[in-house]
């Protein structure tokens, strides 16, 4: 029986494994498969900070951050795997990287008391905190995305998009189609046609659709990429010379890795982001001293810097803050999951406190409450220039249209609350 | 010495015709039953039924099925991932729609939708052959796969389309849903494991199995000996369809509890219980269940070796197992095209003859 026997030493193994460290945060990484452009900078940035703290600091408040790499390969079924074998290693946080399995881990982790954080991703509705107790989307999500990403194309022309054509390229999973909602009803509101236009997984082979946006010539594409889907969008506009500044991708379709294949014919498209782009920060500069000339990186540091690594940098910042706020809070070094969580419902990151970790003008303030679990919920547009090879911030962060989204929350939040047999807690 | 069959008289037919005729064996398959119903559900948690023991029983259901179609009729599917949408959407829309019935009822309903839908496109192999037929199943994998992505009904207009999975429970006890307990959910896939092998054993030693192997081996000497190939054809994929439907249905309520087609039923689902029959051996009952549990614990077993034992990168570690499984898949196709069933029978043989192999 091989079979017995590898199981067995299997079975030796997963008891020998545990390694416990003080601080434990799993990261569902992604550095293979189709996924990978996408997956590998933001793992660098997250485990590259978290190593800063380690090295500079001795971590935060003397205990020790152990990040702890997963690989999911963007794989719900694998990012199940690695939730189950990491949870019981006092596992703080969850930070899923890809909302299917942000899908899988929302009523798993809320029945296991481990708060989940689906960073500008996963369920929208997740900010009704009433309803999604364990689970946070700060500091933006999708709803907000398109509504942002309407709003400026709306100033672009001139205050009004009666009459015109937008078309959403969309990543066909749970993820691309979380803006479509959103769109028809900014549709109604503002007289533009909505074209939603899917790209199956992973997004390799868009031909047909964009002949279909040759087509209908809209006026506007928005895209919901992610991964290999990215790249592959920005050359298939630029051969067929979609004006690019009329491109608008979400924060997830707006790095290097998505832009750099189409070499100039990439120059001038647009994404939204929701922080800073560049090392034009101290504490990235730090990271590059202390970390990467060291040799002490998570990856081969060619990422450092890039939007995806900077989007690493900022939710390690985020989650170090929490673990900071959680130890002032209940006096103890070492905290636990649900620390953690009351930590990130009352979560504040002031300007000044961006600027003290070394990130000023990094990313919008955050002060989050009980019944809003994703706050600024801000959005800027960028651009991309292929000569310099930079990303710039061309505009303030914008804010959505409240108006149209809260209710389309709350009644998906209530839809959820009624489906799982969750009563809404009261928040004061 | 200790396994053979010397001494083990029998006296009736039927005891010269049942599945285990040396003793051995029979305890041995008596003891695994007992270790499997009873041992483990003491013992399991969390870990070892989510990344092991589900998605191995699971699979073992959609390798049998995908076995009765490609191993005994000899009808090449690449459908597979398709028929266990299928079974996936089934269940969802019957539990949804009929929550005071059983899920048990509703899986096996699932399995039956399943059949009626792998009937369908079974037709076109009343005519075409091989690799051909593999393109119109390929078909179906694709159409399946769009229809539920796209059709709102499917996941009841759901945001997300996604499906997920409500509580449910037998004889009270919650199977499905984030709160169900490790033991339950795998109990009740062990049930159905059990019972659906035990369906398919005897379904193919049986005449239906004698049918399709006829129909395999030579379709136009079949005809002649008097089976109709329009039955054999369309009752492998019925019963194949069923069984994947069921681990479809499964997958999706006791499994994962939440799905997303593309993503979970994918091309890659039909690769994947396609490698696991080859690995395991074509035609056999247990090829089923040692592919599935090949193919499963590997990808587990790599990862805690090497990253977890040795300490390497994940990346690598993750590349690696695609090498090896590759590998691993070229070497069994090479070297032994009737899988670890072959292997399994060689040892077999060789006990019974230890310590006198001449």
């Amino acid at each position: 029986m091989k079979l017995k026997m590898i199981a067995a030493a299997a079975a030796a193994l997963m008891t020998a494994v545990p390694a416990y460290a003080d601080l434990t945060i799993p990261a569902l990484n992604y550095r293979t498969g189709p996924y990978a452009p996408s997956g590998i900078p933001y793992a660098d940035g997250y485990s590259d900070y978290m190593t800063l703290l380690n090295e500079r600091d001795g971590g935060i408040g003397g205990e020790r951050i152990n990040v702890l790499e997963c690989e999911t390969g963007y794989n719900t079924e694998k990012g199940v795997e690695c939730y189950e074998q990491t949870k019981g290693q006092g596992s703080l946080l969850y930070i899923p990287q890809s909302t299917g399995i942000t899908y899988q881990l929302i009523p798993k982790a809320s029945a296991d008391g481990i708060p989940v954080w689906s960073m500008a991703y996963g369920r929208t509705s997740a900010v009704n905190g009433k309803v999604f107790e364990w689970i946070f989307n700060l500091p933006v999500t999708y709803w907000d995305g398109a509504s942002v990403a309407v709003k400026y194309a709306m100033e672009q022309e001139g205050g009004s998009l009666e009459g015109k054509k937008i078309a959403l390229v969309y990543h066909n999973s749970a993820y691309g189609k979380e803006p479509i909602r959103t769109l028809e009803a900014l549709a109604a509101k503002h007289g533009f046609e909505f074209v939603p236009i899917a790209v199956d997984h992973p997004g390799q082979e868009q031909k047909s659709q964009w002949l279909q946006i040759r087509r209908e010539r809209p006026d506007y594409v928005f895209m919901w990429g992610w991964g290999v889907m990215n790249s592959v969008a920005i050359q298939e506009a630029a051969n067929i010379r979609y004006p690019m500044d009329k491109f608008i991708g979400v924060w997830w379709s707006g790095s290097e890795a998505d832009v750099v294949p189409a070499g100039e014919g990439a120059n001038g498209y647009k994404s939204l982001t929701f922080h800073g782009a560049g090392t034009d920060f101290p504490a990235l500069q730090e990271i590059k001293t202390t970390v990467i000339d060291a040799g002490k990186n998570a990856g081969d540091g060619s990422k450092w810097g890039e939007v995806g690594y900077n989007r690493g940098v900022y939710a390690a910042a985020m989650t170090a803050e929490a673990i900071r706020q959680a130890q002032e809070k209940t006096g103890n070094a070492a905290i636990t999951a649900a620390d953690m969580r009351d930590a990130l419902e009352n979560l504040t990151v002031s300007d000044a406190r961006f600027e003290e970790i070394g990130l000023g003008g990094f990313a919008p303030a955050v002060s989050q409450t009980c019944g809003a679990h994703s706050t600024p919920r801000l959005a800027a547009v960028q651009q991309w220039n292929a000569a310099d090879k930079t990303w710039t911030v061309l505009t303030d962060y914008i804010e959505p249209d409240f108006e149209i989204i809260d209710p389309l929350i709350q009644e998906d939040s209530m839809a959820y609350a009624t489906e799982a047999g969750i009563t809404p807690r009261e928040c004061n | 010495m200790l396994y053979r069959e010397a001494g083990d008289f029998k006296t009736s037919y039927k005891d010269d015709s049942q599945t285990f005729p040396i003793r051995i064996d029979r305890w041995g398959y008596y003891a695994i039953l007992a270790i499997a119903f009873i041992a483990v559900p003491l013992v399991i948690n969390d870990y070892w039924a989510s990344a092991v023991l589900l998605p191995f029983l699971i699979y073992a259901i959609a390798a049998l099925g995908l076995n009765i179609l490609t191993g005994f009729c000899g009808q090449v599917s690449l459908g597979t991932g398709g028929f266990m949408a299928v079974g996936a959407y089934a269940c969802y829309k019957l539990m949804t729609a009929f929550p005071e019935v059983n899920i048990v009822i509703h899986v096996i309903l699932a399995g039956g939708v399943t059949a009626c839908v792998g009937v369908l496109f079974g037709l076109p192999s009343l005519r075409i052959k091989g690799f051909y037929l593999a393109v119109a199943t390929l078909a179906a994998q694709f159409f399946l796969v769009w229809l539920f992505n796209k059709v709102g009904w499917f996941y009841n207009y759901s945001a997300s389309g996604q499906i997920s999975a409500p509580t449910r429970t037998v004889l009270s006890i919650e199977v499905t849903g984030p709160t169900a307990s490790p033991w339950a959910k795998y109990l009740i896939c062990l049930t159905f494991v059990t019972v659906m092998a035990w369906l398919a054993r005897n379904l193919t030693r049986g005449s239906v199995g004698r049918k399709w192997m006829a129909i395999r081996d030579m379709d136009i000497a079949a005809e002649i000996i008097g089976v109709n190939p329009l039955a054999a054809k369309l009752s492998a994929f019925a019963v194949s369809s069923f069984f994947v439907g069921i681990s479809g249905a499964l997958f999706f309520s006791v499994y994962l509890g939440a799905v997303e087609v593309g993503e979970v039923f994918g091309i890659q689902k039909s690769f994947l219980v396609l490698f696991m029959i080859i690995i395991g051996g074509l035609g056999s009952i247990f090829g089923s269940f040692a592919g599935a549990a090949f193919i499963v614990l590997l990808p587990v077993f790599l990862k805690n070796v090497l990253v977890g034992g040795m300490g390497w990168a994940t990346d690598l570690a993750a590349h690696l197992e695609l090498l090896i499984l590759g590998g691993l898949i070229m070497m069994f196709l090479i070297l032994e095209p009737h899988g670890l069933t072959a292997y399994w029978r060689t040892l077999k043989e060789k006990m019974r003859l230890w310590p006198f192999p001449h």
